[in-house]
């Protein structure tokens, strides 16, 4: 039995944000951390080892850097840990993306009792379109969303959130399942783990080794086999700094503005 | 090029919920309808439940032409499974040109997945769409720090431009999909206006139901019950007033729910919340406002102590007049502010609701 968990290393959103002169993103010079809902991915599976020792299979797509990301994820508790990467994946958009992570998981081999976690959503791209997608790829029920999992034997149930409530669902092996922040608190690295990570050679998954998948197509990877492009990119305007209400009746002043416009 | 020829249309994907359709299915409708002014096609709203036929008829009203309905026991409740089934079994039979639906819990799970059967592109969470390429550059001229007098673009382009928010709403991005039919998107629910109820369209509107095919083996996925939320959740979308709480509650975060409660209560709103004070579990993240909460536009927005982080500015620069108290004076958050205190919200509020109080004795 394996817990396959699909990862992404982002530009930390929440932190601070830097412009290029031309008022661009400076991606370069943002901080980069594993992508939040994704350490609630890998927490899932991790819950899963604890009960029945299962492995864990981290799988990113990315570039170079993204090992480090993965060493830290096996310092966490991963077994296995893969980074896709290669020249023709780049430009992918959610449908492509999926296409080469599907291919990714069937080279790791997706047996009866398997589970593929991924967070529901990745902050860079707000999209969450990448884990069903990843689903309808593989031809596994999918479960987004989830809250709250228990398994008993092959046999989930699922506490699936919705805006107004909740859903309670159930599934079998093998099926994937995106993860919200509510569904656990991340465990951090632990001293063994720190040490054992460097012993674990983190495996590259390049165009080469995916090629053969009938997923691998070139009009369904990278830039070219995606059916969206961005057709223009640009930051939007601040509202002009409005009126500064000064001195010790400021409340007082406002509620006056407040009463003039009928707002209260 | 490859000939789209035959897809025509704008579909609407309207979800229901207990068999009631959602205030987003309304707006989108509506959206809808102004798009195909500019296509010169047909809106349809497409309903898939059990017993949904007299309902649908309602999206007439906003500007639907006519509504597909498709009632069975097995669609009563979303399923992954069923859903993308029977709504790609109609796209790939009819051909819309445009597939809308709103990026609610429920779209994000099935656009998605619908998207990739049907091998097409979809964009997330729009907040703005436009065909005609003079109307996105009057959109751009007020929406980006673009110089739109330098940009040149193709007129006879009808591809659909779907413009969203990208990472956490420091920038924004127009997709276009022009290699695959239907141009599929998301929208954020909130953000398109509705437009006025119109009875005579609402009874004018047609509906048909088409054959299809679903059946207890197509599904998956079993779904055991579907529970409300025992506390009621706040409608921060519908509110006329949002007071949102920041960061800046940190040293007293009990009195300072406390003061916003107060105070939207006084201005007869609600309360909303940063994504730090969701994170750090002082509120539930039905209050969020921001590209990962929800987009408001009351007519009134009060931020106290929030440093207005673009993350949380694209989630409510749209509100009729925004308000924000914050203790720093070059806190972001008063760039967007049409009227900007600097103080300490604890003494800044109780001074605001003894004002209020005063103003309202002396009318």
């Amino acid at each position: 039995m394996k817990a396959i968990v699909c990862v992404k290393q982002v530009p930390d959103t929440s932190g601070k944000v830097a412009y290029k002169p031309d008022g661009t993103l400076d991606r370069a010079s943002m901080d980069v951390v594993t992508n939040p809902d994704d350490l609630n991915a890998l927490e899932a599976a991790l819950t899963l080892k604890d009960e029945t020792g299962c492995e864990v299979v981290v799988i990113s797509m990315g570039p170079d850097p993204a090992e480090g990301m993965l060493r830290e994820l096996l310092a966490r508790g991963a077994d296995r840990a893969i980074l896709v990467s290669g020249r023709e994946f780049g430009g992918s958009d959610t449908f492509a993306t999926s296409q080469i992570l599907a291919a990714a998981v069937n080279r790791v081999g997706l047996g009866p009792d398997d589970i593929v976690f991924c967070g529901r959503q990745a902050i860079d791209g707000d999209t969450a379109q990448v884990g069903p997608q990843i689903a309808e790829k593989l031809h596994l029920p999918q479960v987004s969303y989830a809250a709250e999992i228990k398994k008993d034997g092959n046999k989930l149930t699922v506490k699936r959130m919705l805006e107004d409530g909740f859903m309670m669902l159930s599934v079998e092996t093998p099926c994937l399942i995106t993860c919200i922040k509510e569904l656990n608190q991340p465990r951090y690295m632990n001293i063994k783990g720190i040490f054992e990570c460097y012993d674990k050679r983190i495996e590259r998954f390049d165009y080469e080794a995916l090629k053969d998948d009938p997923l691998i197509e070139t009009d369904t990877i990278g830039l070219k086999g995606s059916p969206t492009n961005v057709f223009k990119a640009f930051t939007p305007p601040l509202k002009g700094a409005g009126a500064m209400l000064n001195g010790d009746d400021a409340a007082a002043k406002l509620a006056s503005i407040l009463a003039e416009k009928h707002l209260i | 090029m490859t000939d789209f020829s035959d897809y025509k249309g704008i579909w609407v994907f309207c979800e229901q919920r207990s068999g009631e359709l959602m205030p987003t299915d309304f707006e989108l409708v509506s959206e809808a309808s102004r798009l195909a002014k500019e296509i010169g096609c047909k809106v349809t709203g497409v309903v898939l439940g059990n017993g949904m036929e007299a309902a649908s008829k309602e999206l007439g009203g906003y500007g639907a032409d006519e509504v597909m309905v498709c009632d069975d026991p097995l669609l009563e409740v979303y399923t992954t499974d069923a859903y993308t089934k029977v709504l790609c079994d109609l796209v790939n039979e009819y051909k819309p040109e445009v597939l809308l639906m709103g990026a609610t819990n429920i779209g994000r799970d099935l656009g998605p997945r619908c998207a990739a059967r049907l091998h097409t592109g979809l964009t997330a969470d729009a907040t703005h769409l436009d065909v005609d390429t003079k109307e996105y550059i009057e959109f751009l001229r007020n929406a980006s720090t673009i110089d739109v007098e330098t940009v040149k673009l193709d007129e006879a382009d009808r591809n659909l431009k779907m413009t969203r928010p990208a990472f956490g709403g420091h920038m924004m991005a127009t997709i276009i999909c022009p290699r695959f039919r239907p141009q599929m998107s998301t929208v954020r629910p909130g953000v398109m206006k509705r437009a006025a109820f119109d009875q005579a369209k609402a009874d004018a509107c047609q509906v048909i139901k088409p054959a299809f095919s679903i059946t207890k083996e197509d599904i998956h996925v079993e779904v055991l019950s579907v529970e409300k939320a025992a506390k009621k959740m706040v409608d921060l979308i519908g509110a006329n007033v949002v007071v949102s709480v920041g960061r800046g509650i940190s040293k007293n975060v009990k009195e300072g729910l406390a003061l916003a409660e107060k105070l939207a209560d006084a201005m007869g709103g609600v309360v909303g919340a940063s994504r730090a004070v969701v994170d750090a579990g002082w509120i539930s993240s039905d209050h969020q406002v921001g590209q990962t909460g929800k987009t408001v536009h009351p007519k009134v927005y009060v931020a106290l102590g929030i440093s207005g982080a673009i993350q949380h500015v694209a989630g409510m620069q749209d509100s009729e007049l925004i308000i924000a108290v914050n203790k720093n004076e070059s806190a972001p958050i008063f760039g967007a502010a049409d009227y900007g205190i600097v103080g300490d919200l604890f003494k800044v509020v109780p001074d605001l609701l003894k004002a209020i109080e005063s103003e309202r004795a002396a009318r």
